[in-house]
């Protein structure tokens, strides 16, 4: 009987895989509630901080920004955030090519690209194609942390202060629902979204120590809250983005375990067949 | 007694958040206590202790690792940072990271390879499409 024992050493081999990736799967779905938790924790921060933002540039004459400032574009920077790990579909991918299409339009009017990169496939990627990475963040766990990734975006903001860039955007994984995520890239610098918004309030702030030191730490935070927003909700992406994968991974498993039964079930009857053909041949012979 | 929101948020998570009759936070100039129906007023914050006094007379009390603290007059907002933010700290962590970017780069070209990565991003694509349609097939 040729092959039936290859075939179930396959067969087991395969029903080994179908076990991990249905633990992965588990997994994953387990880190994407805590995830998911994460992302939502972020949001009162955020909206908070935009709110004083939006109002510290409304009421603020004297003292305008820079981040409030719209300059020519020479040079503009990327951080572009990815996972620390594979086995999650096409997450990483999707963004890679968002950012890297946006990149070869900026790069098409010549205008140059600095990147800073969080996580590691992120760097893995960008490393081969020569971007000039200025700045990374790699290893930040299944709890990204906000003190792990402030040294990455305060290099691209010294930049941006020091005049080397003009325009700032992170790409990221935006988290629609569990099945769906779709990769976009988010102006930073300019502030935009804060400077443009009608002003409703006649009424200013009294500054301690001053205007310019509180503008500055605030206009920082709020930068850095709006990057933290995204590595968080592209950590909840990723997770939910391997639960599929590996789920996706469980039933093809599944399948192939199914076709191969069936050869191995034909080969056995079919040796069965033969070996009691060769009897009754025998014996009638005798 | 008039009471005051008081809501206490940190860049990863949600402190605290209630009514409050009064409210110390350490800023930069100094103690502040904030009544209900304080002036607008923002600040920075050093690492300390924000202490709020509840409407039951309990008091909490929060640690902080400084921050930036938004007065209104219904409205308290301390948006407390996770982590000592010192500027030299900053400003090291940066070079840090600055730092690794360029070991990890050492020995490459300077001019980045959009033909490449594209290239390389359109083969991947192919595959991932080749994949879906054996799929289909083996569903037929």
């Amino acid at each position: 009987m040729a092959g039936a024992k290859e075939i179930r050493t396959q067969i087991k081999s395969i029903q080994n895989t179908r076990k991990i990736t249905k633990a992965m799967e588990m997994v994953a779905a387990s880190k994407m509630r805590r995830a998911k938790e994460r992302m939502e924790f972020a949001r009162p921060y955020a909206e908070k901080i935009k709110s004083v933002a939006t109002h510290m540039a409304q009421a603020h004459s004297e003292y305008k920004h820079p981040y409030l400032i719209d300059r020519d574009i020479k040079r503009v920077g990327y951080i572009v955030v990815s996972s620390d790990r594979g086995l999650c579909g096409g997450l990483n991918i999707n963004v890679f090519r968002r950012a890297l299409k946006d990149m070869s339009e900026w790069n098409d009017k010549g205008v140059g690209v600095d990147v800073a990169i969080i996580g590691s496939k992120g760097l893995a990627f960008f490393k081969r194609f020569n971007a000039n990475i200025i700045s990374e963040a790699t290893h930040l766990g299944d709890a990204p942390q906000l003190e792990e990734i402030v040294g990455a975006i305060k290099v691209m903001m010294n930049r941006y202060m020091d005049g080397n860039i003009d325009r700032l955007f992170v790409s990221s994984n935006e988290f629609i629902n569990t099945m769906t995520q779709s990769p976009q890239s988010v102006q930073l610098i300019p502030a935009e979204n804060i400077a443009d918004e009608e002003r409703q309030h006649h009424w200013d702030y009294i500054y301690e120590p001053d205007a310019k030191q509180v503008v500055d730490e605030t206009m920082n935070r709020y930068i850095e809250s709006l990057v933290y927003k995204a590595v968080a909700e592209n950590s909840a992406c990723e997770q939910s983005a391997r639960m599929v994968a590996m789920k996706a991974a469980t039933d093809n498993a599944g399948d192939l375990i199914g076709d191969l039964e069936l050869i191995y079930n034909k080969a056995r009857q079919t040796a069965i067949t033969q070996e009691l053909s060769e009897i009754v041949a025998g014996a009638a012979a005798v | 007694m008039a009471t005051i929101k008081v809501e206490i948020v940190s860049a990863e998570e949600n402190i605290w958040s209630g009514r409050g009759t009064m409210v110390f936070a350490p800023g930069i100039m100094g103690e502040l206590g904030i009544a209900p129906r304080h002036t607008p007023l923002i600040t920075q914050l050093k690492p300390g202790d924000v202490r709020v006094q509840t409407e039951d007379g309990n008091e909490e009390f929060f640690f902080i690792s400084g921050g930036i603290l938004e007065i209104q007059p219904d409205i308290v907002t301390v948006l407390s940072d996770t982590a000592i933010r010192a500027k030299d700290l900053d400003e090291a962590k940066a070079i840090e990271a600055q730092k690794r970017a360029e070991d990890a780069m050492k020995d490459q070209g300077s001019e980045m390879d959009y033909a490449r990565a594209k290239a390389e991003l359109i083969q991947i694509a192919a595959q991932l499409r080749s994949i879906e349609k054996i799929k289909e097939l083996r569903r037929r």
